[in-house]
Order: C-alpha cells, then structure tokens, then sequence
C-alpha cells in the first residue's frame, strides 16, 4: 500500500491528467472518424489515443492504465484492428473485383462532406485507429517496464509485471 | 535494352545468392548479400522506380553494416602514417566530385512550386488531384489517396508495426511458454 502511493508524478500533474484524459481521447477519436474530411486520419488519431494511456501512466504508474487497457485486451485490439482492415481490403476483392475497391461507395454514392461518406474510407481509418493505439501502447509498456535486476549476483534483463511469470517469480 | 540489363541483373543476383549459401567464409557471405541488394537497386531504378531504389539502397547500407558488425568481433583498424595523406586526399577528391554531380542535378530541377511528377500528363499524381475528391468522395485528399488509391502501402505500414510489435513480445518474454508450463507442472 504504502508503495503504491509513491508511484507517479505530483499531485498537479495527476489533477491535470484527470481533467484532460478524456479531451485527448476524444481528440483521437474525432481525427480518426473525421480522417476524410478533414486534416487527420487513422494513424494520427490513433497515435493520439495511445497518449492518453501513456499519460496515465507516467502520472499515476503503470497499474492505473493496466487496469483500463491490459495486456491481453491490448494483445485482441491489436490483432483485430490489423484484421479489420485487411477484412475491409478483401471485401474489395469480393464485391469490387480487386483489392481495396472502395465498393461501398459505388453501391451508395454519398453526400459530399458528411461524416457518412466516401465509403469504406472512415472504417479502414477507425480500424487503423484501433490497431495503432492499441500497439503503441504496448511498445510503451514493452519499453518502460523492462528492469535490469540483479538476481544472485548476475544482472538479468526483465520484464516486471507486465508478464504473469515473473509476477508469480516473486512471490515465490 | 532495358530488357537485357535486368536479365543480367537477376542472373548476377542468382549467382551472388548461390555464392552467399555455399561459401563457407561469413564475411564473403555477407559482401555477397551486399551484391543482391545492389543488384536489386540498380533494377528498381531501370524500370522506373527511383524512389524505391533509394529507400533499397539506403537499407541495404544499413543491413550491411549491421550484419558485419554483428559477424566481425574486432574494432576498425585506424590508419596511420603514410596511408593518412592518402585516406584524407580520396576523401576530398569524393566530396568535390558528389558536389558537383549534385549541382548539376539541381539545375535539371523544375522550377519552385511545380511539382516534377506534374510535368508528365499521364502521372498518377495529375489523375489523383484532378478527380480523386469525385470518386473516392473523401475531401481530405491525404486520406483519399493513402486508404483508397494507395492502399497497398498503408496496408504494409500496418504489417511491419504488427510484426515489430509481436516481435519485440516474443523477445521480451522471461520465459518460453515450454519451460513455464514444465513450472507449472512442478508446482
């Protein structure tokens, strides 16, 4: 308990982060959905939303945003945001006759600078989106959480408490 | 003409391929790899791709150094004595020669302001700003082309983010997911 308290920054910088956490992740979000109309897109937006949870790490330690975006549902994001926009390409295949067709806007030509528009465009963006927040914040988690530990006399290169193992490593 | 000169280019790269397998000395076997890369360059720029001839050759730089550096333990030999005069003369003479190629490829430049791909009529570039809002529907014209004309090679960023990612887990990893279910097991 009492080092639980000692994790993260001051309490300015923690009352700051709770303010503004949900300004930045809206931020993300409205760049990725509105990637095609306006200065933005899949990869900033989603750049923007791995912020925030770099934010509430370095602010609060990294038990705070594990508890909001952990390993494994990080892990599925990841894979399924990368598959989602692979699944959007062959759908190209399938219903355009070639990869990446935009089909969706051939099938309902849409109106001009609506949030609803330009077809498979915003849906590879969100996916892009959801795949490289969740994969830069594991790059985060991978780079701060990696310890030099001396364990019997010998420095060891560890993963601390991102991985089960070495959890369970130190309650033995 | 063009034909025949990559013909021999994958032939040169088949042979350094052969060489780098079968020879039994690492550094011979890198400088071969070296080879197919350049070969690789030289090709991608004949048919007409000079962009991703750069970004091959400037890879396969760095791959090389990597790799050697990786192979060969020992530190760079320093030269001394007679050979300094020498080194610094051939390093002046290079420098002077790149400068001047490089001045007189700035004066085949267009002019400022109009981009070189706008010259050539039939470029994709001319295609994608005169009707890329018309048919893809996106006014963000960036978005238009990376996710729908180019979307190749947003789907090969994506790819190697996926793959560094998972790669760096699996490296990171304390332990293989054999020995842990063995301690698991013991437990």
């Amino acid at each position: 308990m009492n080092r639980e308290k000692k994790t993260g920054m001051s309490l300015i910088v923690q009352t700051v982060t709770r303010w503004l956490k949900g300004f930045i992740f809206m931020f993300g979000i409205y760049l990725a959905f509105y990637g095609h109309l306006t200065p933005g897109g899949g990869f900033s937006g989603g750049v923007v939303i791995a912020t925030t949870f770099v934010l509430l790490t370095l602010a609060f330690g990294r038990e705070r945003s594990l508890s909001k975006l952990g390993k494994v549902l990080a892990s599925v994001l990841d894979c399924s945001g990368a598959l989602l926009f692979l699944l959007i390409a062959t759908l190209g295949i399938l219903f355009g006759g070639a990869f990446f067709v935009n089909f969706l806007e051939k099938w309902f030509p849409s109106v001009n600078f609506r949030l609803f528009s330009a077809g498979t465009i915003p849906l590879s963006n969100i996916s892009i989106a959801i795949k490289v927040g969740a994969s830069l914040f594991m790059v985060f988690i991978i780079l701060a959480v990696r310890r030099v530990v001396e364990v019997g006399g010998r420095r060891k290169l560890i993963s601390t408490e991102f991985f089960e193992t070495s959890e369970k490593r130190k309650d033995k | 003409m063009i034909e025949t000169v990559v013909g021999t280019m994958i032939l040169f790269m088949a042979i350094s391929a052969i060489i780098a397998l079968e020879t039994k000395d690492l550094l011979s076997s890198i400088i071969s790899v070296g080879a197919i890369g350049v070969a690789t360059s030289i090709c991608f720029l004949l048919v007409g791709a000079p962009d991703i001839a750069i970004t091959q050759m400037v890879v396969e730089v760095l791959s090389l150094i990597i790799l050697i550096r990786a192979t060969i333990r020992r530190d760079l030999t320093t030269i001394n004595g007679d050979r300094e005069f020498f080194g610094l003369t051939v390093t002046i003479a290079l420098i002077f020669l790149f400068f001047l190629f490089g001045f007189k490829a700035f004066l085949t430049l267009p002019e400022f302001g109009t981009p070189a791909m706008s010259q050539f009529i039939e470029a994709p570039s001319t295609k994608y700003i005169s009707s890329g809002f018309k048919e893809t529907g996106a006014s963000n014209i960036v978005t238009a082309i990376i996710l729908d004309y180019r979307g190749f090679d947003t789907l090969g960023e994506v790819t190697v983010l996926f793959t560094a990612i998972w790669g760096a887990l699996a490296i990171m990893r304390v332990y293989s997911r054999k020995k842990r279910k063995n301690k698991n097991s013991h437990e």
